[in-house]
């Protein structure tokens, strides 16, 4: 399977990828956290790191990723995403995570 | 004429003051980068359009800023900070021992010889090396590998490498500090490294005679007499005529000898700057007056600079890099300070005036004289 995903980046990352709104990623193969998220360091290397831990490649304490209404932030890295994300109907979201006071 | 750039880091962003020589009107720039915490930027003295900024943030990690236009435009340099092997363990605050962990760069210091080589001071305590401008980074690992290294422990804030001072004339003559581990010095560009604490005492620590384990906050010194470095510690501010082989206490008739920031006049070696705070519980000025303290004598002989700062009711505090010195004919000082305020003195600190006043909380501030 393959799709063109649309991401959604969190304001301080789409400033710092120099985007504006979201960003659409061809993917090749199976459509999964993973892929998506190799696919978008790939073509922002500034993000490498960011969402990610290098190192480890876990998501940072602090992110969240969300799709179809879902909190899909403790997947596992290589379950599919849902169909409405493969075929662009909605987008994956990274988000940060609601922390303060 | 010469102008000055004072370059801001803040808890929500960077920001650029630019004067000229007389530093009366000034100009301010930014936020730059909104929202992040900008831990420290700093100009390369070789080239003062390349500058340096450690972005970080809890959400989303440390990222490396570098501008080859004095700050107009940045690009994302070089992030990874991968200590050099297996990263081993240190001290934590209970007892037990904990491994290394990156959390992020406390300080940049842009070589004096090369605009292309940076130094970046970071927690868990590390010093980085890179030569291709913050592309990439590699660890000068002989520091942390030290014997004393697992014996080494987090101040408050973190166990930071925060200052990083080079020789004028000798590359491979570094000293670095390191919360709550000391002083150390290197004279082979970092492969091997001494601790260099005798004559600190710490009452927080039993061993008075030990290595290691005192909370340097801040080591400063003039080019033109390399061999006397000037230190605040956590308590106490004292002075090294021996390259930091020995140091002694200088604190003399200072209102209280705790203190983050130090930072020696541009054109007078023995001319040095605290700002005392009241203690390690009370961190703002005592009775509220915010008071930079001058020595013209090395230390020892202190008077209270007050002209333009706030003398009543002001409980803010200043940072350990939160002051710096300019280079023009009357040397200029500056400072941030918790509450937002950046100070500024284009008279060697006989005078004072805000910059500006309701920035967010400053962790750092540095100048370039740009001739």
């Amino acid at each position: 399977m393959s799709g063109s995903v649309r991401v959604i980046l969190p304001a301080h990352l789409r400033a710092m990828a120099k985007v504006q709104g979201e960003v659409r990623l061809d993917l090749a193969g199976e459509v999964t956290q993973r892929a998506v998220l190799d696919a978008l360091e790939a073509e922002f290397p500034m993000l490498l790191g960011t969402i990610r831990d290098r190192a480890t490649a876990k998501r940072r304490a602090f992110v969240r990723f969300y799709a179809c209404s879902v909190d899909l932030s403790h997947q596992e890295p290589d379950a599919l995403l849902p169909e409405q994300v493969l075929r662009g109907e909605e987008p994956f979201m990274v988000v940060g995570a609601m922390a303060g006071g | 004429m010469a102008g000055t750039r004072v370059l801001v880091g803040t808890r929500k962003g960077a920001f650029l003051l630019t004067s000229d020589e007389s530093r009366t009107d000034w100009k301010v720039d930014g936020p730059h980068f909104p929202g992040w915490e900008i831990y420290h930027l700093k100009g390369s003295p070789v080239n003062p359009d390349r500058l340096y900024a450690s972005q970080t943030s809890g959400w989303f990690g440390q990222v490396i800023q570098r501008s080859d236009d004095g700050g107009a435009s940045w690009d994302t340099a070089g992030s990874d900070f991968t200590y050099d092997g297996v990263p081993g363990e240190h001290q934590w605050y209970d007892g037990t021992l904990r491994p290394w962990a990156f959390t992020r760069v406390w300080h940049l210091e842009p070589s004096l010889h090369d605009a292309e080589t940076v130094y970046a001071g970071v927690e868990d305590a590390a010093l980085f090396k890179s030569t291709d401008g913050g592309t990439t980074w590699a660890e000068l690992s002989g520091l942390r590998k030290h014997d004393t290294g697992p014996q080494w422990q987090p101040g408050a804030g973190g166990m930071c490498l925060h200052t990083i001072l080079q020789h004028p004339s000798d590359p491979e003559r570094l000293f670095v500090a390191i919360s709550a581990a000391g002083a150390f010095r290197t004279t082979d560009g970092g492969q091997t490294w001494q601790p260099i604490n005798k004559g600190l005492r710490s009452g927080e620590i039993p061993d008075q005679d030990s290595e290691v384990g005192h909370c340097v906050h801040r080591i400063d010194m003039h080019p033109s007499n390399p061999d006397v470095l000037y230190m605040q510690k956590h308590w106490d501010v004292l002075r090294s005529k021996d390259g930091g082989d020995s140091w002694q206490e200088v604190s003399g008739n200072l209102p209280s000898d705790f203190g983050f920031p130090i930072a020696v006049h541009a054109h007078e070696p023995e001319t040095v700057y605290v700002v005392p705070i009241t203690s390690d519980s009370h961190h703002f000025p005592p009775d509220g007056k915010l008071r930079v303290y001058r020595s013209r004598s090395g230390g020892d002989e202190w008077e209270a600079l007050t002209a333009g700062l706030p003398q009543q009711d002001c409980y803010v505090n200043v940072l350990r890099d939160a002051m710096a010195v300019d280079q023009h004919e009357s040397c200029g000082i500056y400072f941030g300070t918790t509450g937002g305020q950046v100070y500024a003195s284009n008279d060697s600190g006989d005078t004072w005036a805000p910059i500006v006043r309701d920035l967010p909380a400053v962790l750092s501030v540095e100048v370039q004289t740009l001739r």
